[in-house]
């Protein structure tokens, strides 16, 4: 199975056309992903093609995804009109909404959030790496990628990676791929202070996920949604899990390039988080080059 | 982004939030000038830095004190001349001190009592919050830790945002009674406007002050905005003072670079701002100390990889150099040539560790190799702080 997305999954991208989008796209379709809808306003009736594959152009994400199927977006939209963006993902009622988008005004997240509380439409990001469930054939082949992660770095497998990082993330599928361990589903949930999936609603997924059996947590310094996941896996999660914090050596009241990344109370530091989620039985790599190992050493002793 | 006091209560004025008056002043003979407009006695003069402190600090030139209570305009050139174009040092400037370009000069007023709000957001809930007690002119994170009960807090509606009687409540909890209530409740309502409409992310009125002829208003106030709404904010924007600003850090906002300097002398440069973090903590972990932060973003260019040697190598402390780049989709071999270029460029002669990953990571791995310069590859992450730690160790 997977979590969120399998490799039939049909998506359209939002903001094809742009400059991002499109090469995004096309490194999509080339991982073979079912990528069978754009959506660009006042582009409607146009083809995007890449490797002679035609790919339909739509005004609208609701027309898109009527003609098309597709039940999952790929936002690639300019900061000033993502939240609007993703509100047409609610309105669509499409199932998934992945928001790449880096920079999108607190402000409006706060309403989209307040906006998507009781929507069938689950946001992932914004300014997150996206989706990635590996496909089985060669260097992951196939499989369903929805973002910015490289494709070919994957193995299909039974580990479920959840981080806000992009780059950290791949280091740790790497890790896992190169020591021959795939993954089931890698989820990038972002680095903004206000985003629609945090790292408990994903492990709670992954526990009910029949192929995965275990699990990376990558989180970092600022709030306390990792610490929230590692209290709920204490009692509810049957399947083992390694966490890498990122930001010991971060000063307080720095924005650490995320703007979730800043240490405002006690709590926020790596320190603080990492003592916690220890306490609560999950396995916590000191180095990031450790992930992987960290998670092999509870998992398959 | 942070903004000067003088600016602060621009935008108090201009969204009616009652606080004392004040003018701000570039000469001494504007800041007479300021002085007469206002009328004495019973004004400050106040030196314009970002840092706090600024009672206690003292001038570069000798002069005590970058606040200044006087009674007439003469006073005010006098003290302003002294200030203005010299260089204050407070417990949070640094030993360098920060230039003083500006001074304030604003009516002095007589507090009976002072209060502690703020407005600031929320994570854990996802809203904006009102922070309020009645122990103001303190640090409000003692407070909290302290006297827990002191301190009352409000969430605001994401979309209703503040309601009058959200304002009724908190001015009760500040025993803002009688008339002094509607005074806090207008108060209230027109800092949340001014916190809405300029996209803040923290506003912190301390002290709110209750003054001996019965005003609320807000005395002194912090203010941050959030970085990702600046483009619909352009007056604010334009409040930026990049003097207040390492230069470094202003320097790597043009190329588009993410750096903040810190204290240790190995420097790294790496693609992402969570393998940055680690990047710094592997550094650590193995007896080191990152000279920075730097995220050179998804898809690190020629010129970026050169502007963020040169910011790097801006540092004096600066032993040695970490790159780590995971390439994912960018091509290792591009990033490589930057390297070799950037490194030609500064004539770099200090230890350069180079850790590749990803995308045609052999080409670019060959780049470095044959590139006639002394770079050292790595493998993976473990290897690379091993190796740049080693050879700043010796160096």
């Amino acid at each position: 199975m997977a979590i969120l997305v399998d490799t039939s999954t049909r998506i359209l991208v939002q903001g094809i056309t742009g400059d991002f989008g499109s090469r995004h796209a096309k490194a999509s379709i080339d991982y073979g992903t079912q990528l069978v809808a754009g959506v660009t306003p006042g582009k409607g009736g146009q083809v995007f093609e890449h490797n002679g594959k035609k790919v339909p152009i739509f005004d609208t994400v609701a027309e898109a995804a009527k003609e098309t199927g597709a039940t999952v977006s790929a936002i690639f939209v300019p900061p000033p009109f993502a939240a609007d963006a993703i509100l047409e993902c609610h309105d669509a009622g499409l199932a998934l909404a992945v928001a790449i988008t880096e920079g999108i005004p607190v402000n409006d997240m706060i309403k989209v959030k307040a906006a998507m509380c009781h929507s069938k439409t689950r946001l992932i990001g914004p300014n997150c790496p996206g989706v990635v469930t590996p496909g089985t054939g060669d260097k992951s082949h196939g499989g369903c990628r929805i973002g910015i992660a490289p494709g070919y770095i994957h193995k299909r497998g039974k580990v479920g990676v959840v981080s806000r990082s992009g780059t950290l993330t791949y280091e740790a599928v790497w890790q896992l791929t190169t020591r021959g361990y795939g993954q089931s589903t890698c989820v990038g949930i972002g680095g903004d202070p206000v985003n629609g999936t945090n790292h408990l609603d994903v492990l709670k997924m992954f526990n009910e996920d029949p192929e995965t059996e275990a699990i990376i947590m990558i989180g970092e310094i600022g709030g306390n949604a990792e610490v929230e996941a590692a209290r709920w896996a204490k009692d509810n999660c049957k399947k083992p899990i390694a966490a890498f914090i990122a930001g010991a050596t971060a000063p307080p009241g720095r924005r650490m390039g995320h703007a979730g990344a800043i240490i405002g109370g006690a709590e926020d530091t790596a320190a603080a988080k990492k003592r916690i989620i220890a306490e609560c039985g999950i396995a916590v790599a000191e180095s990031p080059a450790d992930m992987a190992e960290t998670l092999l050493t509870i998992w398959k002793k | 982004m942070n903004i000067h006091e003088y600016q602060a209560k621009q935008l108090f004025d201009k969204f009616g939030v009652a606080t004392p008056k004040g003018i701000v002043a570039a000469t001494a003979a504007e800041a007479g000038a300021a002085a007469r407009e206002i009328g004495g006695p019973g004004l400050v003069v106040k030196a314009q830095i970002h840092a706090g402190g600024r009672g206690k600090g003292t001038f570069k030139n000798g002069f005590k004190g970058g606040v200044h209570v006087i009674d007439s305009a003469e006073q005010a050139q006098e003290i302003a001349g002294k200030m203005l174009g010299q260089t204050l040092v407070t417990h949070q400037t640094g030993a360098d001190g920060k230039l003083v370009s500006k001074v304030l000069i604003a009516k002095s007023v007589d507090i009976a009592k002072e209060n502690y709000f703020a407005i600031l957001f929320d994570r854990a809930t996802s809203r904006h919050a009102i922070i309020a007690s009645t122990e103001g002119g303190m640090n409000i994170e003692e407070v909290a830790e302290k006297t827990p009960e002191k301190i009352v807090k409000e969430f605001i509606h994401p979309t209703l945002g503040l309601q009058a009687y959200q304002c009724r409540k908190i001015a009760a909890a500040l025993n803002l009674r009688g008339p002094l209530l509607n005074q806090a409740v207008k108060l209230f309502t027109a800092l949340w406007n001014l916190y809405l409409k300029s996209d803040c992310s923290l506003v912190e009125v301390n002290p709110l002050a209750v003054t001996k002829d019965g005003q609320v208003v807000a005395l002194d106030a912090k203010f941050n905005f959030d970085d990702n709404s600046l483009y619909r904010q352009k007056d604010v924007a334009a409040m930026r003072d990049i003097t207040e600003e390492d230069p470094r850090e202003v320097a790597a906002s043009e190329y588009g670079l993410n750096y903040i300097g810190l204290d240790g002398n190995i420097a790294c440069l790496v693609n992402g701002a969570g393998l940055a973090m680690a990047t710094m903590d592997i550094i650590k972990l193995h007896g080191g100390e990152p000279a920075n932060f730097l995220d050179v973003g998804g898809g690190a260019s020629k010129e970026q990889v050169a502007a963020a040697f040169k910011i790097i190598l801006g540092d004096a402390k600066v032993k040695g150099i970490l790159v780590n780049i995971f390439g994912g989709i960018m091509d290792c071999a591009i990033i490589a040539e930057g390297i070799v270029a950037a490194s030609k460029e500064t004539g770099l002669s200090l230890p350069l560790v180079v850790r590749l990953e990803g995308n045609n990571v052999e080409a670019g791995k060959k780049i470095l190799a044959t590139s006639g310069l002394a770079i050292t590859s790595a493998d993976g992450l473990t290897d690379a702080a091993k190796k740049i730690v080693a050879a700043v160790g010796k160096a």
